[in-house]
């Protein structure tokens, strides 16, 4: 995108006065025809309102009736799905663990892809290929990823297992050890450990962008200073990386919270709820009672709004189309 | 030309090749921790791989690599019907596409060439679309089209991963159109092309980078997505790839070698699509906050 905006620079002094010609043409352009701005979003901002903000007013709709188990409308609920929701035995665990999920999930991404660019900034023989390798969980399906791993961790001939097996840390290929997403205990933390790997990607490109927006001259400057190398960076190379980290750190929020296939195909939410987050409750409480499962979607959607919120404060959006 | 390319190497190499002989310890550490993280991000897929070629008697082997490899997982895939369902990927992910092009390009030409009233109102909507996920509101997905009697339908299907796809589409397009200089369509017009050609002649193929962009990265993400193709489709014949190979997990008995061959035919060439537009996609999905 560098180069888009290089091109854009040398056309800015010539700019200026074709610029009011075109405004003159599109100011009559625009009393001619007065919908011509709808003609050209019309079909976008369409395709958002039916796809988008519709379900939205179904849902919270939804949320206040009464649904039958086969899905037919039988009037108006008022707050009952919502305080069913609130009074269902798991509900309390199950937003504990959301919370952990999220924190977990994200900070250690965050914290790991810190590292990750820090090292793929270096320049070095074979950068390019390495760099390529790291794309592979954040291209392919996070539903096949999360199988393979599944796999990997089948007790008998799973991969992982056998490995383990072979440098002595798992005793019995068919003991239960040998099936860590059967125990609730080792269940949750294998789920964060694939969560985080399909997030590292994303999360370390978008900082090595952000190491690409920190000009050279900068540590340059920090060297003649005699700045240590540690000092540089916390004094540095962190506080430039704000923006980059800020963005990441929202966009994994959502990404994470909204996680539903990992947890899907390796656990079901199981054993018991132990590794079910709102959102797969919400899936779950969909095949039971569509009512309370949209109230369980309103309370989701909350959260999304608080961070979408927050995103659009710190995000350049408004800068980036003036 | 080609007496150039002949003398280069010579003059070249040598320089470079001093360089190679001495690595120092810094970078020899720096290369081994690289590849082995590359290795590390690879393996499930270098393992997804390899049980698909293991044979059927291999499957529950407690030996790393199989004795054997075979084709045969992926010949007989065809008769389990996943054909069925790899069409209906392609349909979907090739007509969401198709739709968001559509949709898109003349959104994002318009928003990066005009200021008209409701023009920011219109570009935060479409950010405000990129963070949403169809996860949190499936419930109001699925009532929508149930009563539209559009579910079990790849109409559906490509609508919503259209929908929720568009706006990286829209940001990567207005950034390229922005920065086409006005000058270039104005001179094209000057010579006699319509507004409509200047358009389709000059400012288009010079955004062909961000077209390319936006329509690999919306197949990739409309050909992985699972939980509305879950939730819409009910019967076999009409589910994608991946909720077919969810389906296999169900099974009561699991063909896992099939289940890997359909992985890996679902899994790798989005891999490598997506290696083609590696730089570009992060401005795209942070709205161009980095760049």
């Amino acid at each position: 995108m560098s180069n888009a905006t290089a091109a854009q620079q040398p056309a800015g002094p010539a700019r200026v006065p074709s610029l009011s010609v075109r405004r003159k043409q599109s100011l009559r352009k625009r009393l001619a025809h007065g919908f011509g701005p709808l003609l050209w979003i019309g079909p976008a901002t369409g395709l958002i309102a039916f796809v988008v903000l519709w379900p939205v007013v179904v849902m919270i709709r939804t949320s206040f009736q009464r649904v039958s188990s086969f899905g037919a409308i039988r009037g108006n609920n008022g707050w009952k799905n919502f305080t069913n929701l609130f009074d269902e035995l798991a509900f309390k665990g199950v937003v504990e663990r959301t919370v952990i999920w999220v924190v977990a999930v994200v900070a250690l991404t965050m914290l790991i892809s810190l590292a990750l660019a820090q090292l793929f900034n270096q320049s070095f023989p074979g950068r390019r290929i390495t760099r390529w390798a790291l794309i592979a969980p954040w291209a392919a399906s996070v539903l096949m990823t999360a199988i393979v791993f599944k796999w990997m961790l089948t007790p008998g001939y799973g991969l992982i297992n056998i490995l383990l097996h072979d440098v002595g840390l798992l005793k019995n290929l068919n003991s239960v050890s040998a099936d860590p997403l059967g125990k609730a205990t080792t269940a949750m933390p294998w789920l964060i450990f694939v969560a985080i790997f399909v997030s590292l990607p994303f999360t370390t490109y978008t900082i090595l962008a952000g190491h690409a927006t920190i000009p050279g001259d900068v540590y340059e400057a920090a060297r003649v200073d005699g700045s240590s190398r540690w000092h540089t960076y916390r004094t540095i190379t962190l506080p430039l990386l704000r923006p980059a980290l800020t963005v990441a750190t929202l966009i994994n929020v959502m990404n994470v919270f909204n996680s539903f296939p990992i947890i899907w195909a390796m656990t079901h939410g199981q054993p018991g709820y132990s590794t079910t987050t709102t959102t797969v409750f919400m899936y779950i409480l969909k095949g039971k009672d569509l009512g309370e499962s949209a109230a369980m979607s309103v309370v989701n959607f909350g959260l999304v709004i608080i961070i979408v919120g927050m995103f659009l404060k710190i995000s350049r959006w408004k800068a980036e189309v003036e | 030309m080609a007496t150039l390319t002949a003398e280069l190497p010579a003059t070249a190499t040598r320089p470079a090749k001093k360089r190679q002989t001495r690595p120092t310890w810094k970078t020899v550490v720096i290369v081994v921790a690289a590849y082995l993280i590359a290795f590390f991000f690879i393996f499930p897929y270098l393992d997804m791989i390899i049980t698909a070629l293991r044979p059927q008697s291999e499957l529950r082997s407690t030996s790393i690599l199989p004795h054997h490899y075979t084709w045969s997982s992926f010949a007989t895939l065809w008769q389990t019907g996943l054909g069925t369902n790899l069409k209906i990927t392609l349909m979907v992910a090739g007509g969401a596409t198709l739709l968001v092009l559509l949709v898109a390009t003349p959104a994002a030409y318009f928003t990066a060439r005009y200021k008209f009233r409701g023009r920011l109102a219109f570009l935060l909507l479409v950010l405000v679309t990129q963070m949403f996920q169809p996860t949190a509101m499936l419930v109001g997905i699925y009532r929508e089209f149930l009563s539209f009697h559009l579910l079990n339908s790849v109409w559906a299907l490509i609508l919503v991963n259209a929908g929720f796809n568009m706006a990286f589409a829209i940001w990567i397009l207005n950034a390229y159109f922005s920065s086409i200089p006005k000058e270039l369509e104005e001179a094209a017009m000057v010579e006699g092309s319509s507004k409509m050609g200047a358009l389709f002649r000059v400012t288009l193929p010079l955004a062909a980078p961000g077209v390319v962009t936006a329509l690999i990265f919306t197949f990739i993400a409309a050909w992985n997505e699972f939980i509305v193709a879950l939730t819409l489709t009910q019967t076999p014949d009409k589910q994608p790839l991946t909720v077919a190979i969810n389906g296999f997990i169900g099974a009561y008995n699991i063909e896992w070698q099939h289940l890997f061959a359909a992985s890996v035919i679902a899994t790798i060439p989005v891999i490598v699509l997506f290696a083609l537009i590696e730089r570009k996609v992060i401005s795209g999905l942070t709205a161009g906050s980095i760049k």
